[in-house]
Parts: C-alpha cells; structure tokens; sequence
C-alpha cells in the first residue's frame, strides 16, 4: 500500500480506480439494470473499439507527441480489407492480415513524417487524419463495403466466446490486445524507450539509441492497433463505413488522458488506459439508461475530463511546491 | 546590531524524506555583499526561496528592521524589497529588454488602451545607462549574452527599488571580463546601501566582491565570518566539514599504449577547423580553453551527436563513419554532456531507468522482455560502486542532488562498458566532495586501460587531474601540453593564442 501511495502515477490510478467504482456505483443505485450481467456485457463490447484505439493512441502520447489519425485510419483500414475481400477476391485472413498492414503503414508513414520530415505530431496525424477519410471515401465510392459473402465474418466481434452467454469475442479480443499493451509497455525495449523519449528525447539519443526508427515504430503500433479497431468495428456492422471514423480519435485521447498518460510525455500506464475507456462507456452507457440526451451525454463526459485532468493537475502542483 | 536589514532564526523546511533546513539563521546587514556558500545539497538555495517566499517554511521566524516579516509568497517578498535572479535566468526569450523589465507594469497611454512603448524603451534606457550598461532597450532577449540578460534582470530589480537582491552563481556561466563587470554593478548597489546576497561556488572570487560569508552544511547552519578573516582553505573547511583529500594522478608512463582514438582533420562549423589529436588507452587527455572555444562541439561531432562535414576519426586502428551517437556508442565512445539535465538524464523516470538505457540489450532475453531483476542488481552494483547516495534505485533522478545525477550518468555509460569516456565539464554544479569521488573514479578508470577525455574550463581541474592537455581556441587546436609543462599561464596562453 505504501509504494502504491508514493508513486504519483499509482496515486492517480487508485483516483480513477475510485471514479470508475463511484460511477458505476451511482448508476447501479439509480438504475437496479445497470449492474446486471448483460449490462456489463454492453458496457464491456461498447469499450472494444474506443478501449483498442485508446491502447494504440496512448503509446504516441507517452513520448509526448499525439496520434489523432487513429479513427480515420481504423476505417481506412477495414475498407481496405472489405476492397481486397470483396472486389478483389482475397482469402478473409488474408484480407483481414492487410487490414491490419494497412493500419501499420498509414502509423509508420505518421511516424516517417514526424521524424524524417520535422512535422509536429499533431499537424502529421491531421494530415493522415484528412488523408485516410478521403480515401476511404474514395476507394469504396462513398458505400458501404459490405462482408456478407463471409458467412462468420459478423461472429469475430459478436460471436459469443466459448458459447458463454453474453460474453462476446470482441471482449477477448480487447482483453488480449490489452494484455500485449501491458507487456509492451513494461517489460519490453519498446516500452522503456517510449517512456525515455517521453521523458527526454535528446537525452535518449545521446545515450546511443536509434530515437526515429523507435518512434516510427510507435506510430505503427498506433496505426496497427486502429487497424485491430478497425476489425472490430466492421464485424460488428459486418460492414466497413466509409463516413464513419471522425470523432473517434477524441474519444480515444480523452480515454488515455483520463487514464493518467500525460500529453507532455514521460508518463503514463497500459492499466490507466483501460480503466479510462471503462470509465468513458460506462458513464455513456448510464447515462443512456437514465435517458440523457445523446447531445448531453458527450458534454458530461467533456467535464469528467477536465475534472480527471484536473485531479492529477492539482497534485502536481501541490508536490511540486 | 548595528545595520541589522534581515534576520533569520530557527528556519525549518523539510520536503518528502529530506529535512532540507535544520535549525537555520542567516543575518544581513543594509549595504553589504554577503556571500553564501556551501556544498550542493547544503541548503543555500532552499534557504533563500524561502525569504523569496517560493517555498512557505515549516518553522522560525524573518525580521525586517526588527519586525517581524510575514512572507506568504514571491509577492510579499517583492512588496518588502526582496528580489532574486535565478541561476536560470526568468526571462522571455522572444521580447524586448524594455518589455521583460516592465513586464505586468506596462506604461500605458492617457486612455489606458494602448501601450506605450516610447515611454518603457526611454525607462529601461534610463537603468541601463544607471548601471552603464550598453543594451538596446529593443533588442530581443535571447540575442543578448548571458551577462547581458543578467543585466537585464538587474535592471528589473532596481525598477522594483529592491532592499535586498539575492543572485543564484551569477558568475558560473560568465567569462572575466563579465565578471569584473558584473562586480563593478554589484559595487555600486552596495554604494546605494542595497544588500546583496551572493549565492557561489567559485570561493576565490569571494575575497574580491564580499563583506561577510555565511557556510552552510547538509541543511544546518554552521558559520558566518568576515571575509578577511578567513582563507578559501578555511571555507572549504567548513563547507565540507572535513579535510579535502587531493586527488593526484599517477603518471602516465606508457607511451607505447595502443592509440584508442585518432582523430585527423575533422571540421564541423565554424567551432571545429581542423581538428587533429591521438588519444591511448589509460590516458587522461584534457581539453582546456576559454568558454566557446569549439572543445564542446568537438566532441559532440565525435560522438556523432552533430553532423561533422569532413575528417577521419579512427578507433582502435579501424576508419568509422559515425553518423549517430548509435554509431559511436557501439564503436565504444560515451559522452558526458556539460548540461547532464538536458542531455545525460531522463529526469522524469527512476535511477534503475537511467543507469540501463545505454545498454537496455544486455538486459533482455530472446523475447524481447526486459529482465528487470538483472537490470536492479547492475543498478544495485553501480550505486555501491559510485555511492550514489539515494534511499532507493525507484527514485526519480530529478530528485537527486547534481552530484548523485552525475554518478547516474556515469553509471549509465559503465554500464554500457565503453573504452573512450568524454567528460565534457564533469565537475560543474558538483560540490567539492562530491568533485573528488568523480577524480577519483576518472583516475580508476584511466587505470583500467580506459580513455579518458576531460573538458574543462576549470585550469586546477584540468592540472589536477591530466596526463597530457591540448588547447582549443576560436575552433581550433592551438598548443599541446606534456605532463611536465602543465602550467596555468602556457595554458592560458595557449588559450588566448598569445603563443600561437
């Protein structure tokens, strides 16, 4: 317990732990529904997408940079997948394995632009950003790229695991890609040159580490998981949506930043993340049962951000006096 | 007590694990330099943010005039006339001198609306030629040298009609010439009755700016003397607490040991023109110079940090192309920049994080993952090695004084076991005692077979602790010096050219 107070990021951890555990408390009481077990199930698919978007996002935020291409890129990829599926006749794993390749391109040129070109994070990822939603848009002819002629393609995501009621292969699937976050990021070169360049680029690369080849591969990762996203997402639909995407980066930022990654870098944790997206579906989700406005519902989770931000804001002030 | 301006008593601060001040007084006088000296870590400057209100204390009590003085904050501070210049200077790069002296106090035209410029260059004109100064009160900050922006945070004291101006190593970053010119302004602020405390490290200069000297040890308070009264052996005495040790080196007898590192023609800018030397395993070489002298970009080409444009450099016998500080690294070259904050240290994550990054690879199995046991039982040998004083390799290193950092960066590059170390200043910042741990281990290392290649622009260090030293000036190799010949005045000479 002790060491767990100490550290400042474990402090803040236990700070969302707590909200999360209030929110999900408050609902349960205003709403006997909200605690049951299909519920949580809803609440646990509904973080999937936004949950692997926010792992993928939150190893950029940690060197200090940003990825906001991310949403647009998940959808680029799946349309690209469907393309290669449907008009050009691919095998499925083939055509979902370059889905995922996709996703990771679209991260590393992000990546080649940041590092090779001198752009700032931000203005490379909006260019990918502008750039993926227009070709999205332009190879599937603004329709929909549908997977019908897969006859399990929709069980991917919503297929139940193991025949447990409820308990969808989405689930899994967020699960493990948040368990290969964790061990990325902390226990592998990976993770500890993520943290280093966060905390003080020029310093890492004068202690004789390749820093762009290290941060293209971040972005890749970034790219890859919206891809992973981007599986999901179409599964569920069992169809890729060109429009669809925008917005998607925000949700998945707010989700990293609640959970404790500092968007000057250096800091942060796979764990915070998850509990981030937990926190932001759970809240929709409650706030739905209670019949909130939709339009409402995204100003609510607007102030939990701040208020999340502000938290960790205040006692670093305090320790740094 | 006759001109008794500030008295401090029973002054208690403690942070997180550290009692920072113990018990503390200090006393100042109206109309006197009052210099304040002690080891990293002694205090000093927690001492003097807490009369600047930066930090509120835990205990004791401030009087002023014999009344009692209630600082809360920096703002209470300045309404009593209580003014500090931080080592790193407070000021906007990107404005006017004129603006960063008046900044928050705008003159403003009749309507308040509009700013008035005219009247703030002709103000800021007005203190510059007070303290016959030549700035351009338009001029943009960040083209001004250090002294001058020093003087330009002078000049925003004196516009606050300061009592007392405290100044964090005002002369660290400065050369003579500065120097001189920054205590001919101090003289005169004394002439004006204003006090100034004098935050130092560079204790021969004391005997020529100050009245009184107050020492501080580990947080306590432990003496304070007229200046005439004691030596600069005596200081350091009390500094430390402890007779100093003096390092001397043993004599590099083998000439015949292997070249290590030869460098031939390199340039690189303007500050690297022609640069040519030898270096051999078990050697100290020294580069000495004045301050701009091309020594530190020297290196930084070497080790690949910038780009050089022509020149071989051969490492043990083999021709390499270093392109990247990777390249280098794995050719067996560390560097030790001068500023270990920005380029030695990831501040923000824990000792363990630092000491491993340079050789991450020998901490992870075929898998990828980092062996993190493997990793904290180096750290563990690296911390009893170098006495990295720290409760816990979990610490973040932005928590440890300069010394303790400095043992972590070396730690850092023994770790990766390279056979040419480049200290660039190792010394700076570092107190006396932790000064000698560092001479000491360059000396063990040297003795290993190691190449060992100091920058400084401290002359003793250099005589103190080199086998051999070359000297740089305007970017170029100007003399080379022998164990025999190593002598202040050929080095100066050397450095200024006046034997070239």
């Amino acid at each position: 317990m002790k060491s767990i107070l100490k550290s400042r990021e474990a402090s803040h951890k236990l700070i969302i732990v707590c909200a999360f555990i209030l929110i999900f408390g408050f609902f349960s009481v205003m709403n006997p529904s909200y605690a049951s077990y299909s519920n949580i199930m809803t609440i646990l698919l509904a973080t999937c997408v936004n949950g692997i978007l926010a792992l993928g996002v939150s190893f950029p935020v940690i060197t200090g940079g940003i990825d906001i291409s991310v949403g647009t890129v998940m959808t680029f990829s799946c349309v690209m997948s469907g393309t290669a599926f449907t008009v050009w006749g691919w095998n499925i794993w083939i055509a979902i394995l370059f889905g995922f390749f996709v996703g990771a391109l679209c991260g590393a040129i992000n990546g080649f632009a940041i590092t090779k070109m001198y752009l700032p994070p931000f203005i490379a990822t909006m260019a990918m950003q502008m750039i993926t939603k227009g070709l999205s848009l332009v190879v599937s002819g603004i329709k929909p790229v549908y997977f019908s002629e897969c006859s399990f393609y929709q069980k991917i995501a919503t297929g139940e695991f193991l025949g447990i009621p409820g308990f969808y292969n989405a689930i899994i699937i967020l699960i493990v890609v948040a368990v290969i976050c964790y061990i990325l990021f902390s226990h592998t070169l990976l993770g500890r040159y993520t943290l280093a360049i966060g905390s003080n680029q020029e310093a890492t690369r004068l202690s004789g580490i390749n820093v762009d080849k290290w941060k293209i591969i971040i972005y890749a990762l970034s790219g890859l998981l919206a891809g992973v996203a981007g599986l999901v997402m179409s599964s569920r639909l069992n169809s890729a949506q060109p429009s669809l995407g925008t917005g998607y980066e925000t949700e998945a930022i707010a989700a990293a930043v609640i959970g404790g990654n500092s968007l000057s870098g250096g800091e942060g944790s796979i764990v915070g993340t998850i509990i981030g997206a937990l926190i932001i579906s759970s809240l929709t989700n409650g706030l739905r049962i209670m019949a909130v406005p939709t339009e409402l519902q995204s100003a609510i989770v607007g102030l939990v951000l701040a208020l999340a931000v502000f938290l960790d804001q205040a006692k670093k002030m305090k320790a740094g006096r | 007590m006759a001109g008794e301006l500030i008295r401090m008593e029973h002054i208690e601060k403690s942070f997180p694990g550290v009692k920072a001040l113990d018990d503390v007084r200090f006393e100042l006088r109206a109309g006197e330099v009052h210099a304040l000296v002690g080891e990293n870590g002694a205090g000093k400057s927690t001492l003097m943010k807490v009369l600047t209100g930066v930090y509120p204390k835990d205990k004791g009590t401030i009087y002023m005039n014999g009344q009692e003085l209630t600082i809360k904050g920096v703002r209470d501070a300045q309404e009593a006339g209580i003014v500090m210049i931080h080592q790193e200077l407070n000021l906007m790069n990107h404005l006017s001198a004129a603006e960063n002296i008046f900044i928050g106090r705008e003159f403003k035209k009749s309507g308040n609306l509009f700013l008035d410029k005219a009247k703030q260059n002709k103000e800021a004109k007005a203190l510059f030629e007070k303290l016959n100064v030549d700035i351009d009160p338009t001029v943009r900050v960040g083209e001004l040298t250090v002294a001058k922006q020093q003087m330009v945070e002078i000049a925003k004291a004196i516009s606050f009609d300061f009592k007392v101006l405290i100044m964090d190593e005002p002369t660290a970053a400065l050369t003579d010439n500065e120097i001189e010119d920054l205590f001919r302004v101090i003289r005169m602020l004394k002439a004006e009755g204003r006090s100034v405390i004098h935050i130092s490290h560079r204790l021969e200069e004391l005997q020529d700016i100050a009245d009184r000297i107050t020492v501080m040890r580990d947080g306590a308070y432990v003496d304070t003397k007229n200046i005439e009264d004691v030596t600069v052996d005596q200081i350091i005495k009390m500094m430390v607490g402890r007779e100093i040790f003096v390092t001397k080196q043993k004599d590099f007898e083998d000439v015949n040991a292997p070249v290590t590192l030869e460098v031939k023609n390199l340039n690189a800018g303007r500050m690297v023109q022609d640069v040519s030397f030898k270096a051999r395993a078990g050697e100290i070489l020294g580069f000495a110079g004045l301050v701009g002298a091309g020594r530190t970009e020297t290196m930084r080409a070497i080790f690949g940090a910038d780009r050089y444009e022509s020149g071989e450099i051969i490492i043990k016998g083999k021709a390499v192309k270093i392109t990247s500080p990777k390249v280098a690294v794995e050719n067996g070259i560390a560097y030790l920049s001068e500023d270990r904050k920005q380029y030695g240290l990831a501040l923000g994550l824990d000792i363990d994080q630092n000491i491993s990054m340079a050789d991450m690879r020998s901490f992870i199995n075929v898998f990828g993952i980092i062996n993190k046991k493997k990793s904290m039982e180096n750290s563990e040998q690296q911390r009893n090695a170098l006495q990295i004083k720290t409760p816990s390799l979990k610490q973040k290193v932005k928590n440890l004084s300069g010394g303790n950092q400095q043992k972590v960066v070396l730690a850092k590059w023994l770790t990766r076991n390279t056979d040419i170390l480049v200290f660039d200043e190792p010394t700076r910042g570092i107190d006396i005692g932790a000064k000698n741990e560092i001479y000491k281990l360059m000396n063990e290392l040297a003795d290993q077979g190691k190449t060992i290649i100091v920058i400084s622009s401290e002359l003793p260090e250099i005589i103190r602790t080199c086998h051999r030293v070359i000297v740089m000036c305007e970017g170029r190799i100007t003399g080379e010096v022998t164990k025999e010949e190593i002598d202040q005045d050929v080095i100066m000479g050397y450095a200024t050219r006046r034997l070239a």
